[in-house]
C-alpha cells in the first residue's frame, strides 16, 4: 500500500482487460469501454509515479489533461457510433468496412 | 493488518473484479453497469494515493459525465429483440491471445526495469498546488485544452444532430 509496486500491478492488469476488450467487443460502444479502462490504468500510472517517485504533482496535472481528453472523446465517438446507427442500423464493427453509405 | 491496508486490497480487488466483467460479460449492459464500479474503485484508489481532487474529478467527470454517455449510446444503439447481434463477439481465443501479448510485454516492463526510490510524501491538500501548476507552468496545455474542448462541443453536436429532411 506505500510502495509502488501494487499500483503498477493493478494498472497493468486494467491495461490488459482493456486491450483484451478492445480485440473482444464487436459492439462500438464495447469497444470504447475498453478504451476507457485503458486510459484510466494509464491514470493510476501516472498518479502513482507523482506520489511516490516525483517531488511535485505533475503526474496529477497529466491524469487531468488525460480525463479533459476522455471526455471530449467520449462525446465525439459517441455521436460517430449514434450516426452509424442511424445510416446503417447496426454498431458491429466488423460489417462497417465501407467508409460511403 | 491494519485496517488501512485491509480496505485497500478490498478496494483493489473489486475494481479488478469488475474491469473483469467489462471484458468478459456477454451482454453490453452488464458492462455498462459494471464500469461504473470500475470508476468507483479507481476513485478509492486515488484517495489511497493522495490525490483528493482527482479523486473527486474521476467521480464528477467519469461516472456522472463519461458513464451517463456510455449507457446513452447502449440504449440507443440496442435492437432489444436481437439476442444475436447483442451477444455477438468475436473470437475468445484471439482475444485472450493479443491480451496475453500486452500482458506478456509489461510484465517484463515490471519486473526488468529498476525503479527510482521513493520520495516519501504526507498526505496534504493538492487542490491548491494543482490550481497554481495548471496556472503557471501548464498554462499553454490548458488554453490548448478548452480550444480542444469547444472544438468537440461542437464537432458533436454538429454529427449528432437530426438531419434535414431533403426538399
Amino acid at each position: 500500500m506505500n510502495t509502488l509496486m501494487p499500483y503498477l500491478i493493478i494498472g497493468a492488469t486494467v491495461f490488459t482487460l482493456g486491450i483484451f476488450t478492445i480485440i473482444y467487443k464487436k459492439n462500438a460502444v464495447g469497444i470504447l469501454m475498453g478504451v476507457e479502462l485503458v486510459l484510466n490504468s494509464v491514470n493510476i500510472n501516472f498518479i502513482a509515479f507523482a506520489k511516490f517517485v516525483d517531488k511535485g504533482i505533475n503526474g496529477q496535472v497529466v491524469a487531468i489533461f488525460v480525463i479533459i481528453l476522455a471526455a471530449a472523446e467520449t462525446a465525439i465517438a459517441l455521436a460517430i457510433i449514434l450516426n452509424i446507427y442511424r445510416t446503417k442500423a447496426t454498431v458491429d464493427v466488423t460489417e462497417l468496412n465501407e467508409m460511403k453509405h | 493488518m491494519e485496517m488501512k491496508e485491509i480496505l485497500f486490497y478490498a478496494i483493489a480487488a473489486f475494481t479488478l473484479f469488475s474491469a473483469g466483467i467489462v471484458a468478459f460479460a456477454k451482454k453490453i449492459i452488464y458492462s455498462a453497469f459494471a464500469l461504473l464500479f470500475t470508476f468507483l474503485g479507481f476513485a478509492g484508489l486515488y484517495v489511497y494515493l493522495g490525490a483528493d481532487f482527482l479523486a473527486v474529478t474521476q467521480i464528477i467527470i467519469y461516472v456522472g459525465g463519461i458513464l451517463v454517455l456510455i449507457l446513452f449510446g447502449v440504449l440507443m444503439t440496442q435492437k432489444i429483440y436481437d439476442t444475436k447481434a447483442i451477444i455477438a463477439h468475436n473470437s475468445l481465443w484471439f482475444s485472450v491471445g493479443g491480451g496475453l501479448f500486452v500482458a506478456l510485454i509489461i510484465t517484463a516492463l515490471l519486473v526488468k526495469n529498476v525503479w527510482l526510490a521513493g520520495v516519501p510524501k504526507a498526505f496534504a491538500p493538492t487542490t491548491e498546488a494543482i490550481g497554481k501548476a495548471i496556472l503557471s507552468h501548464y498554462l499553454i496545455p490548458f488554453e490548448i485544452v478548452s480550444f480542444l474542448l469547444l472544438g468537440a462541443l461542437i464537432g458533436a453536436v454538429y454529427l449528432a444532430r437530426a438531419e434535414d429532411k431533403e426538399k
